[in-house]
């Protein structure tokens, strides 16, 4: 472990100064200055388009690596790097050993994709209890009574159903097996909640790309991925049911009304967005999450990584939109910026004095 | 002979200059250092994996070889599935790479026109140079739903009917599996396995063969009573160089295998390789924690059971690699 790490840190200190390099013949850089990061897959297109898009107005060369959530905790537990990601929150003695402060930086949210013949994007309904009894192995076939119910106006096949899952660990599977375990007591109680659990039942593909694909070979199939891959790709998606009990549709406006309804006021910041109230909102959303040393060894650095995402709450909103991502409600930002100024201190000092 | 000939002309040279020996001493000394780095960096990840593996052994103890429990959410690992899935595709991948293999060696050094063994040979030899990732993503996005819309519900109509055999071929027609594994992972061993074979056939020699020509032998009669009797050693060598490399092949069999760590009866059944899982879990895994350990355990188990068969592969093959 310590080797691969020392050869990612090593990877990450020699790209650096050719960066440098590379952007010296723009006059905006006159302050410079690099950070590495490194983590969750999830959120990386947003962390890259922020780190190209806030160059120009920060002057700061954003390196960041999407290694998994595993290995980025890893880094920044080693200060290999100057921020982590992580998609599944840290507990609060987990970041009190490792003297880490986190944040959340985005939202997304993901979708269940379905391949059945006659059905199209969006009409397919079905609820968490289903997706859980699906994935636990105990509904098998398409027409199933509990599934043909909700689904009035629909002709649903004789057809059984092959649930496809996320074979590599991921952040991704850890929102969806939340999601299941906070609908299914049975679930929580016979799986459980991880980046990679033990399914009972399907079979498992690598990547976004590998799970779509699956579903997309095999009639009869059904799988989740992250809405901005469902949307690129054109998958069919369904509608789910929320904790109101309405049926909601994989909307920006589904989504936004479940960060708004979440409670941001949870230790070390790690609001569960999973099955929020609300007649509007989409029951399987989540943040992601930066992790920050509150003791930064170099307290330039440190700033710089705040100045980052203090451009990017304040100007990668419509960013992160075009992406499929959801940005932060403005009172969260005000939260972490006065965390940031609260618990990140050198020397004593607070680093973030923006 | 000729080369001992030579040899004397060759120290016959004029005397050394001066400094010559220094020069000696330093290209011998790189010589040997460069040899035993191997052997160290060999030593070093035998070391390495089972120290780093210790923590998941110490925990599960012996079981952790046969029990077939891999669950990351309470801590509990076994390395069951993946050993069973490990030997299992590749002992299938063998039947099935075997036979063809057999064909191509046959063909190439018995049947073929002299012109057409060349480019043949270099097709098979070419298969080896293709990247796994490759076979990887062909299997999944071509090889899968062939298997999924026609091999596979052909297969479960009729043999799955069988008594006996009929389990094997059962279930849901995913298309991914440990058939579809084994298939990929057949055709990656196969042009190893047919290089070894169509060599050791060309080094019978031909007076043999003309003897059993001479008597009246088909070639098949030939091939059966005179080539594969005086290779055989050989050839079971070749296998098990084939068999080594489908244990260990990463990429291709994590696309296609269905990636589940469940035992499943049937050849359709989603499983899992020991490679595999060690490369979709790593990224997940904390610095210290059991999972990385239970992996680094994997590795080590993984690499035992390669080079059991490698140095098997070698120790019958010794006699042609001395020739």
């Amino acid at each position: 472990m310590q080797r691969r790490q020392f050869l990612i840190g090593s990877g990450l200190a020699a790209a650096a100064p050719l960066l440098a390099g590379t952007s010296l013949s723009t006059p905006a850089l006159a302050q410079g200055g690099q950070i590495t990061g490194a983590g969750a897959t999830f959120p990386n297109p947003v962390y890259q388009k922020w780190a190209e898009a806030g160059r120009a107005a920060t002057g700061l060369t954003v390196n960041y690596q999407s290694v998994g959530s595993g290995a980025g905790i890893n880094q920044i537990k080693n200060r290999t790097v100057d921020f982590g990601a992580s998609d599944a929150p840290l507990t609060v003695p987990q970041l009190e050993e490792a003297s880490l402060l986190q944040f959340p930086a985005v939202m997304g949210s993901l979708v269940a994709i379905v391949n059945i013949p006659g059905i199209e994007n969006e009409q397919l309904k079905l609820t968490g209890e289903v997706l859980a009894d699906i994935y636990l192995g105990k509904i098998t076939k398409w027409n199933d009574a509990r599934i043909t119910e909700m689904n009035a106006g629909l002709t649903l096949p004789n057809l059984a159903i092959a649930p496809a899952y996320r074979a590599d660990g991921s952040g991704t599977t850890f929102v969806w097996v939340s999601y299941l375990a906070a609908v299914s007591p049975e679930w929580k109680q016979k799986v459980g909640v991880g980046t990679s659990v033990r399914f009972p039942a399907g079979t498992g593909a690598r990547g976004n790309e590998g799970v779509a694909g699956t579903v997309k070979n095999i009639r009869g199939a059904i799988g989740y991925v992250e809405n901005a891959y469902a949307i690129s790709n054109k998958l069919v998606t369904t509608q789910l049911r929320n904790k109101a009990g309405q049926f909601v549709k994989p909307t920006h406006e589904a989504f936004i009304a479940a960060a708004t309804n979440a409670d941001w006021t949870t230790p070390g910041m790690a609001a569960s967005l999973i099955d929020q109230a609300g007649a509007t909102s989409w029951p399987i959303v989540s943040p992601t999450f930066i992790l920050l040393p509150k003791n930064p060894s170099d307290a330039e650095r440190s700033r710089n990584v705040m100045k980052f995402f203090d451009w990017a709450f304040k100007n990668g909103a419509t960013l992160a939109q075009e992406l499929e991502y959801i940005p932060l409600p403005a009172p969260v930002q005000e939260a972490i910026r006065t965390a940031w100024k609260a618990e990140v201190k050198a020397n004593g000092q607070p680093v973030w004095n923006g | 002979m000729q080369q001992a000939t030579t040899f004397p002309t060759a120290a016959a040279k004029p005397a050394r200059r001066g400094g010559a020996d220094l020069g000696d001493a330093i290209f011998s000394g790189a010589c040997h250092v460069a040899g035993a780095l191997v052997l160290l960096l060999l030593g070093g990840i035998i070391v390495e994996l089972f120290l780093g593996g210790l923590p998941a052994f110490r925990a599960f103890g012996l079981p952790f070889i046969w029990s077939t429990e891999w669950d990351p959410v309470t801590e509990v690992f076994g390395a069951g599935v993946s050993i069973y899935g490990t030997v299992v595709t590749a002992v299938l991948a063998i039947i099935i790479a075997v036979p063809v293999a057999f064909g191509v060696a046959f063909t190439l050094t018995e049947l073929a026109p002299p012109w057409l063994r060349r480019p043949v040979g270099t097709a098979v030899e070419l298969l080896a140079a293709v990247p796994s990732i490759i076979y990887g993503m062909w299997g999944f996005f071509l090889v899968a739903p062939i298997m999924a819309q026609y091999v596979q519900p052909a297969l479960i109509d009729s043999l799955g009917e069988l008594p006996g055999i009929g389990v094997l071929f059962q279930g849901p027609p995913f298309g991914t599996g440990i058939l579809t594994a084994a298939l990929i992972l057949a055709i990656m061993i196969l042009p190893f396995i047919a290089a070894t074979m169509r060599d050791v056939f060309e080094q019978v020699p031909p007076v043999f063969k003309e003897s059993a020509y001479g008597l009246g032998a088909t070639t098949w009669e030939v091939m059966k009573g005179v080539v594969l009797p005086y290779t055989r050693v050989s050839v079971a060598g070749g296998v098990m160089l084939g068999l080594g490399r489908a244990l260990g092949e990463t990429m291709a069999v994590t696309f296609v295998i269905g990636n589940a760590n469940r035992i499943t009866t049937t050849l359709f059944g989603p499983g899992n390789t020991i490679a595999s899982v060690v490369a979709l879990e790593f990224g997940e895994s904390e610095t210290g924690s059991l999972k990385l350990s239970a992996l680094l355990a994997l590795g080590f188990i993984l690499f035992v059971l390669s080079f059991i068969v490698l140095a098997t592969s070698r120790y019958l093959l010794r006699s042609r690699l001395k020739v």
